[in-house]
């Protein structure tokens, strides 16, 4: 124990240094754990964000794409889905239920998603759960808007608020003609619904009846009053959740969708999509991971040049450890000590930071990018990680210990310096 | 050459046939061969004897000092202390057996500066069970050690070695190789670095320790006028012989 006693000591005496060793692996292990934290949210809450839906159509190109700009709302559609394609896929015998999405505008930088009310009840995330309202209620009238947790919360909109729909995702022109009204504002759900405006299926047609191929028809306008009294029917749609009646029955129907023959259409399985998503995600992912594994063993390699350089003014050190009866071997296991010491302190100290980063950084990326970051306890593997690194501190610090050995061999009782 | 003052107990009686260290025929190299090289026809020091070996820097003292604490090996010839033929041990159990039987005092800067005096005092029990079984209460005998050596309760127990004068330090290192009592101490120049004053009052509390503790003491100075109260003065130049090939 006096041999701790004497490594805690002597790190103590050194502690300007010390400190700085032990920060800089303490910033390397927390940025690795920040990594995999991010990593494994990221993962988990893409995961969570669709349940209990058996497939998604939409237009015929990539199953990853589909996903994305149906559930994550990221990217676009290339194609639509014909409203006559719709109707036919909802009245197959297998469907249970359907839900059409129809994306394409926006109102502040958020994206405003048609849909019809049922999809307030089929819309489930994280293990079921259902979307549910913190104020107001579904949209009722055909300028009514849903607003997501977030979008209330960042724009300051209360129930009853009008808000006006801009068409495009990044446009200047807007529906300024046909204003909504806030009906109702969702509760938090940590997926992309928080920063989805929905509004009726009828809603979108409604704003879009004076335009023709993306753009206003100059000199025609059709007042809200008539819209009011016209048959809206939409012409088209950009995706749909379906549920299925019978498990069995799910990849009958993709395929039925798959070979539709009147329009180019693709059917998917949420999960399966998931699947080919990670397998692209991936990639980035193992580099993320390598760069930060890199950081850790750089921390650790200026750990060991800091006991190499500080060996030659600890001569006296050892020539008097080796006096009281001290053989090489003690003066190199006191070196490791010392080194899985500030291995341990950097790796407990950068747990410290991972969890106040976290801390601090969660409203952040919650609001920038949709992403909730949960605090929980390390994980098994991140144990094994911070024990990992421990050993490794200690098998870096061989090269300076053996140099120790060797100068206390050499110097033996002698005081050199 | 033997003239033992000891009083004749029977632990003299029996030493005085095993002397306390013996050095012969032997020639110390450095690694390699090349430079430095040192020769000991014959070099023999009585159980309790207290021998003052005198000679200047570069006289081979160290290396003298190293052999006799087995911390180096002759390439030829025999070193034992206490009986115990040093060159047959391994290195590991040279290095226990200083820790058992040699208390080492250097010139300077004896002391693990960034530890308490006390823990510098209890540093060798942690290397030597043996002298660790001989006292009951380890701080309690560092302490009273440090006592009969003047220096206070509070300094040794609540300060740093580095927060010491020259000359209590030097103290501390009296105490750190008297405990557990070793049959043999050895003392580099332990009084070079005090003033003349405080070299007398030092010489005076390692004597008398040394004496209580029964323990043999070898001291290596170049001040003759130490010599007073040793047993033996030997100059180091009758018993070693060193030179420095090439350079000379």
């Amino acid at each position: 124990m006096i041999l701790l006693k004497i490594a805690l000591r002597s790190l103590n005496s050194r502690r300007v240094t010390v400190t700085l060793i032990v920060f800089s692996i303490a910033l390397s292990v927390g940025l690795f754990l920040g990594v995999e934290k991010v990593r494994t949210g990221a993962r988990a809450s893409f995961a969570n964000t669709i349940s209990n839906t058996d497939l998604i159509m939409g237009a015929r190109s990539g199953g990853v794409q589909l996903l994305l700009y149906s559930v994550f709302r990221v990217g676009n559609a290339t194609n639509n889905v014909s409203w006559q394609s719709y109707q036919d896929i909802a009245e197959r015998r297998e469907v249970e239920w359907i839900v059409p999405m129809s994306l394409g505008d926006s109102h502040r930088g958020f994206r405003v998603m048609g849909t019809t009310g049922e999809y307030f009840d089929r819309y489930k995330y994280r293990d079921g759960r259902g979307l549910s309202f913190e104020n107001g209620d579904r949209f009722a009238d055909l300028f009514d808007a849903v607003l997501g947790a977030d979008v209330a919360a960042q724009l300051g909109s209360k129930v009853g608020d009008p808000i006006v729909i801009a068409h495009g995702l990044a446009s200047f022109t807007k529906h300024n003609d046909k204003p909504f009204q806030v009906s109702g504002i969702l509760e938090k759900t940590g997926t992309p619904v928080d920063r989805t405006v929905l509004i009726s299926l009828k809603g979108i047609e409604a704003i879009h009846v004076d335009w023709r191929r993306g753009s206003k028809v100059p000199g025609w306008t059709v007042s809200v009053e008539r819209v009011r009294r016209m048959e809206l029917k939409p012409k088209a749609i950009t995706a749909a959740m379906i549920g299925v009646k019978s498990r069995l029955k799910i990849f009958s129907l993709q395929r039925a969708i798959n070979d539709y023959d009147e329009e180019p259409l693709l059917a998917i399985l949420p999960g399966v999509a998931l699947q080919e998503l990670w397998e692209i995600v991936g990639v980035a992912e193992i580099a993320l991971i390598g760069v930060s594994a890199m950081v850790v063993a750089t921390s650790l390699l200026g750990m060991a040049a800091m006991i190499f350089s500080g060996l030659n003014e600890r001569r006296r050190e050892m020539a008097i450890l080796r006096a009281v009866g001290a053989g090489p071997s003690t003066i190199l296991w006191m070196l490791m000590l010392e080194a899985a010491i500030l291995a341990v302190l950097g790796a407990a100290l950068g747990l410290v930071l991972l969890y106040t980063g976290l801390w601090l950084a969660r409203p952040y990326v919650d609001m920038a990018f949709g992403l909730y970051l949960p605090i929980d306890a390390p994980t098994i593997r991140e144990f094994y990680f911070l024990f990992g690194v421990v050993v490794a501190g200690g098998l870096v610090s061989i090269a300076p210990a053996l140099r120790a050995y060797g100068i206390s061999v050499g110097d033996g009782m002698t005081i050199k310096n | 050459m033997e003239r033992s003052k000891g009083t004749p107990d029977d632990r003299v009686h029996q030493a005085a046939s095993k002397p306390a260290i013996e050095l012969t025929g032997v020639t110390f190299k450095w690694r390699g061969g090349v430079g430095f090289e040192l020769k000991v026809p014959e070099f023999t020091v009585g159980t309790e004897e207290k021998v003052l070996l005198l000679g200047e820097s570069g006289s081979g003292k160290s290396t003298l000092l190293s052999l006799i604490c087995g911390v180096a090996t002759p390439s030829i010839g025999d070193v034992t202390v206490h009986g115990t033929d040093l060159s047959r041990l391994s290195r590991r159990r040279r290095d226990r057996f200083r820790a058992d039987n040699i208390g080492v005092i250097f010139q300077q800067f004896n002391l693990l500066p960034y530890a308490t005096p006390l823990e510098n005092i209890l540093l060798p029990l942690r290397f030597s069970p043996q002298r660790r079984a001989r006292i009951d209460a380890p701080r309690e005998e560092a302490l009273r050690l440090a006592r009969v050596l003047g220096l206070a309760d509070q300094l040794v127990a609540g300060s740093l070695a580095s927060e010491l004068s020259v000359g209590q330090q030097q103290r501390v290192a009296v105490a750190r190789a008297m405990i557990g009592q070793p049959p043999l101490i050895v003392a580099d120049e332990p009084t070079s670095a005090l003033d003349a004053s405080a070299q007398a009052s030092f010489l005076d509390l390692l004597f008398h320790q040394t004496s209580e503790a029964k323990s043999t003491l070898v001291m290596v100075s170049h001040d003759e006028r130490l010599g007073v109260n040793f047993d033996r003065v030997i100059d180091l130049g009758t018993i070693v012989r060193a030179q420095t090939e090439g350079a000379a």
